[in-house]
């Protein structure tokens, strides 16, 4: 983790063993949080399996905030996939 | 949210489904997973006792790996690093152990090699498994095996044999593409085809040409033929209406954002719709697994 700047409001996490797979939907996650001013993910040379995320914030929010709230909402999108998938092949099969 | 998933058709190994009122993102990361994440088993080390064959040993364990092996991966655990022996709970061993010969019954001047010869054509059906340790115990019923009998592996001549031993460990499709578990996974969005106008008569004939069959619908309305999207799913896109002058105006084809139409094939190792399961799981199992990195490491 690097901070930037004095306050906590401006932090690039460096994610270990990640790829666009959870980078991009992460930053989709957090961008949807209204307190963000910025949020970005990069990676730095493809072939170090690491990326770059940036989350800045407006006002005094630490930039952990939006990050776990994104990582925890990313889960709840999970889980309601999850079942609603489970659900409609139950249906599915059962019906035919 | 407004979110569905409706299942559209599943056969053997495939299965399509729609997914509504999602994201890019997380559509091509559930994409994403599903080709190199969800994990499998396969054959990773090939110990060569006796190879008189043609195919050379690299080739022929190359060949060996490449075969997909039914045995579901969450029975079994990674290997460690570093650990050349391997356990019960994480490898699985399989022999290949065949020699070609002579038949002394075949007629003189045959030159069928199916007649002449026994066991010239090594296929995967010959691969046996060899229970290590308590695996018999662990798994009483289960059959571990290629998913397909029919693979050929070599060809042999007589004099000619084949003795390998093989263990087969847990992998991603990210370390070698012998560990996926999918011939392939993609997806699509849902075409929308708007009329800008009414197309009557030639015009909706010509119009029904140039899509797929089954997309544009022909009705009688009144004595004149109007045309009418029936079923834009079956849409190709392949834009030849633009090449007509008289209808490029009057037809918008646009795709709808958030319906994607997901295509997924197994190779046979586990069904469509647990490989789904399994990689929405995987997605949620890397927040977690950041979540408690946060909780843990200390902010500075």
């Amino acid at each position: 983790v690097q901070a930037d700047g004095t306050d906590g409001n401006c932090v690039t996490f460096v994610l270990h063993d990640e790829d666009h797979t959870l980078g991009n939907s992460l930053r989709y996650m957090v961008m949807k949080n209204p307190d963000v001013e910025f949020c970005g993910y990069c990676i730095t040379h493809p072939s170090e399996s690491k990326i770059n995320f940036r989350i800045q914030t407006r006002g005094t929010l630490p930039a952990v905030e939006p990050f776990r709230k994104g990582l925890t909402n990313l889960m709840g999108v999970c889980q309601h996939v999850l079942n609603t998938f489970e659900v409609r092949l139950s249906l599915k099969r059962s019906g035919a | 949210q407004a979110f569905r998933v409706d299942i559209i058709r599943e056969e053997e190994g495939t299965l399509e489904f729609d997914m509504v009122g999602i994201d890019a993102a997380i559509a091509n990361a559930f994409r994403r997973i599903l080709l190199a994440e969800v994990p499998t088993m396969a054959v990773e080390k090939v110990f060569v006792y006796n190879n008189t064959s043609i195919v050379q040993d690299e080739i022929l364990a190359h060949r060996l790996g490449l075969i997909p092996i039914r045995a579901d991966p969450r029975l079994f655990e990674y290997r460690n690093q570093g650990d050349e022996e391997g356990t019960e709970i994480d490898t699985l061993q399989f022999q290949l152990k065949i020699k070609c010969s002579r038949n002394p019954q075949a007629a003189k001047e045959s030159s069928d090699p199916n007649e002449l010869y026994f066991n010239h054509k090594v296929y995967s059906k010959h691969m046996t498994w060899v229970p290590l340790g308590n695996q018999t115990d662990l798994f009483p019923d289960a059959d571990f095996r290629p998913v397909h009998d029919d693979i050929l592996i070599a060809l042999l001549r007589p004099g000619q044999e084949i003795d390998v031993l093989m263990h087969c460990v847990k992998g991603i499709g990210k370390d070698h593409a012998k560990f996926s578990p999918v011939a392939t996974a993609s997806y699509r969005l849902l075409p929308d085809i708007t009329l800008l106008q009414p197309i009557e008569d030639e015009a909706a004939e010509l119009l029904q040409k140039c899509f797929s069959p089954g997309v544009i619908e022909i009705q009688n309305i009144k004595g004149r033929k109007v045309a009418r999207v029936a079923n834009a799913r079956l849409d190709t896109f392949s834009r030849e209406v633009f090449r007509h002058e008289s209808l490029k105006n009057l037809v918008r084809l646009a795709r709808v954002r958030n319906h994607y139409i997901f295509s997924v094939e197994s190779t046979g190792i586990l069904p469509p719709d647990v490989l789904v399961s399994e990689a929405i799981k995987i997605l949620m199992g890397k927040c977690q697994r950041f979540l408690n990195e946060l909780d843990s490491v200390p902010m500075e």
